[in-house]
């Protein structure tokens, strides 16, 4: 296991490295620069050069850039004054994290007992509503979802606050708008994974046994049953990550998702960068984990990875 | 004579599919006498595993429920008792060893645990009870370094072994009756010897019955006191061992002789093989259920069931050529053990 640890931190570290470099070359590749759409003359220009690197080959560039990446340290932002990649990240980071933990609490839970409830009560009507339910959930896009949110909470029913993050009751609306599509997904996958534990050999076993109803559910059939859930879980959380940028700008939430699309459209070079090696070293430890977490699960990968 | 310890009387067992209904088992009677070991036998989907299971209720319901008949346990009607009732008698009274063990083991959960679980809440079972009499059982049923083993998964230990864990959880919690759906199927033939062996040993030692369910006649030949050979749903032909091998008094179980290979005879270079397919259980035909494949068919095959025919000694057979007025016939099964010098 411990061999098989470390394996795997060399290949996460290696993938972060691919990542920097590809998105370094990209983002030089785009046209324009941080400057071109300022009103500045020249001389200043030069000078924001030469202040900024720019003057060096672009090889020097990257090297600099990775010896600095190496220590922490993420630069200063070119739009923001006086503002350090890591401060920004520092402090927008706390408000998507929460989101979408948040998001992916209510998504793997709900969906998890939603998937269960329908399979053990297959062709019920409760199985239809959830059916449904899941239906809705991957069709319509988190956009479309906020909107409707807010409309009908927020503005038709007055229950919740429609915009902003300052206290629970701010969080629903927006966690909710961004897992739906996640619970939907995963109580489909849970429901069909369910389907197809019920009817392997070892349930009866159980039966024959003498096990309980509940007890041949809970141990026999969710802990086989949820293993492709686990799978799944490392993508999930990147694209409930990667969600927050529409939901967050829909709420008004001063997250990450904000800053990372603007400093793409100004061609803030290092505020690009910083956010997706974050993003990147977030994404890569999250299924990191999740395949630890699949190993202690699932007792047959642990043997063949030792 | 005792009372039988399992008693089916006349038992019909049918799925409901979206294609119709599937008769699978239609009016089988056997009985299983304490102490004894009974065979079932026949090819596939011919009803045996499906009659098997309905001693525990094991089959799906639905889609599967009982057409008619009935089948008594200790004296007790099955399909009378209650989900909690049946759960008692699950793992205590009778014990179910299926088929294929790599399947049917939880892949995710320690041998120890799943033997265990057969005591999991019995009233009267401590854990620790539990833990002992499962580490004792599989030290019975020949598992080695049971502490070690205890703890590993299902897919850390070979077929045999795995097979020997299925029968020390059938065996653990006390059962009076032990049902078997081809123990040995999935296991190749040295592995099979010992399991046979195991189960018989077991048997002796703890008074236990055992029905086995197997195609394989050298099975039945090894193990069994009595045979039932079902074909189609029905039981065809029955009767002590010897009788059904030497005195067999139906066309299907002299074909099922016929069809084993053998190496010392001059049959060796020729496997008899009975020709056509197994009726459909969809709508299975009015008369005997093997007349279309049978070479003796008379037009009554076809047309009506045949009475089961009592041939003394416990040997019975439902096939219209034991009627008084039918032809004398020698069967043949130019291979078979009785007709072999």
């Amino acid at each position: 296991m411990g061999r098989y640890i470390a394996k795997r931190i060399v290949i996460s570290l290696a993938t972060l490295f691919v990542l920097v470099t590809v998105v370094f070359a990209l983002v030089r590749l785009m046209p324009g620069d941080p400057f071109s759409s300022e009103k500045i003359t020249p001389q200043i220009r030069q000078n924001l050069e030469r202040y900024y690197g720019f003057d060096k080959p672009i090889l020097q560039q990257y090297v600099i850039y990775i010896g600095q990446l190496a220590k922490g340290d993420l630069g200063y932002s070119m739009k923001y004054a006086n503002a350090t990649v890591n401060d920004i990240i520092a402090k927008a980071f706390p408000y998507s994290a929460d989101l979408g933990l948040r998001a992916l609490a209510i998504a793997v839970s709900v969906g998890l007992t939603l998937g269960i409830v329908s399979a053990l009560n297959r062709k019920k009507p409760i199985d239809a509503v959830c059916v449904v339910v899941a239906m809705i959930g991957t069709s319509i896009p988190d956009f479309i979802m906020g909107y409707v949110l807010q409309y009908f909470f927020g503005i038709r029913w007055g229950l919740l606050p429609i915009a902003q993050y300052k206290g629970f009751a701010y969080t629903v609306l927006p966690s909710i708008g961004l897992g739906f599509y996640t619970l939907a997904l995963v109580s489909r996958l849970m429901r069909s994974s369910m389907l197809e534990v019920v009817q392997q050999d070892y349930i009866k076993t159980a039966m024959a046994k003498g096990a309980s109803r509940f007890r041949i559910v809970w141990k026999h059939m969710i802990r086989n049953a949820i293993l492709p859930i686990v799978t799944i879980l490392g993508p999930i959380t990147a694209s409930v990550l990667t969600g927050t940028f529409v939901i967050e700008s829909i709420f008004a939430i001063p997250g990450m998702g904000k800053f990372y699309v603007t400093s793409v459209q100004s061609l803030d070079y290092t505020l690009v960068l910083g956010m997706t090696v974050f993003f990147g070293a977030f994404l890569v430890s999250a299924n990191f984990i999740v395949d630890i977490l699949y190993g202690i699960i699932d007792p047959r990968i642990r043997v063949s990875r030792r | 004579m005792p009372e039988p310890i399992l008693d089916v009387q006349d038992l019909s067992y049918s799925f409901k599919t979206y294609g119709g209904e599937v008769e699978a088992v239609r009016g089988v009677s056997f009985n299983v006498f304490p102490g004894e070991v009974v065979g079932i036998v026949g090819e596939s989907g011919c009803g045996k595993s499906v009659s098997a299971q309905c001693a525990l209720r094991l089959n799906p319901e639905p889609p599967g429920f009982r057409k008619g008949g009935r089948l008594l346990y200790k004296g007790e009607d099955v399909f009378g008792k209650t989900e909690r009732e049946m759960r008692d008698m699950r793992g205590t009274e009778i014990g179910f060893v299926f088929q294929d063990p790599m399947t049917y083991l939880n892949p995710t959960m320690k041998i120890g645990a799943q033997v265990e679980e057969v005591f999991v809440g019995r009233p009267g079972v401590s854990r620790k009870d539990a833990k002992r009499r499962s580490a004792e059982m599989l030290r019975l049923v020949g598992i080695s370094d049971v502490e070690r083993r205890s703890n590993q998964y299902p897919h850390e230990l070979s077929g045999g072994m795995k097979q020997r864990v299925m029968i020390a959880m059938a065996l653990v919690g006390g059962p009076s009756l032990i049902i078997a759906d081809e123990p040995t199927t999935s296991l190749d033939v040295t592995i099979e010897a010992q399991i046979l062996e195991l189960l018989d040993g077991l048997r002796k030692k703890l008074g236990t019955s055992i029905v086995i369910i197997t195609h394989d006649l050298g099975v039945i030949a090894k193990m069994c006191d009595r045979v039932y050979v079902m074909y189609g749903g029905k039981v065809v032909e029955s009767g002590p061992v010897e009788d059904i091998f030497y005195r067999t008094a139906h066309p299907y179980t002299a074909g099922l002789l016929g069809s084993i290979a053998r190496l010392e005879t001059e049959c060796a270079d020729e496997l008899k093989a009975i020709e056509g397919t197994p009726p459909d259980l969809f709508s299975p035909p009015p008369g005997c259920p093997f007349a279309a494949r049978c070479d003796y068919a008379m037009r009554v095959c076809y047309e009506r069931p045949a009475p089961g025919y009592d041939l003394g000694g416990g040997h019975a057979s439902s096939c219209w050529l034991r009627h008084e007025y039918a032809a004398p016939v020698e069967l043949r099964s130019p291979c078979a053990p009785g007709t072999v010098a």
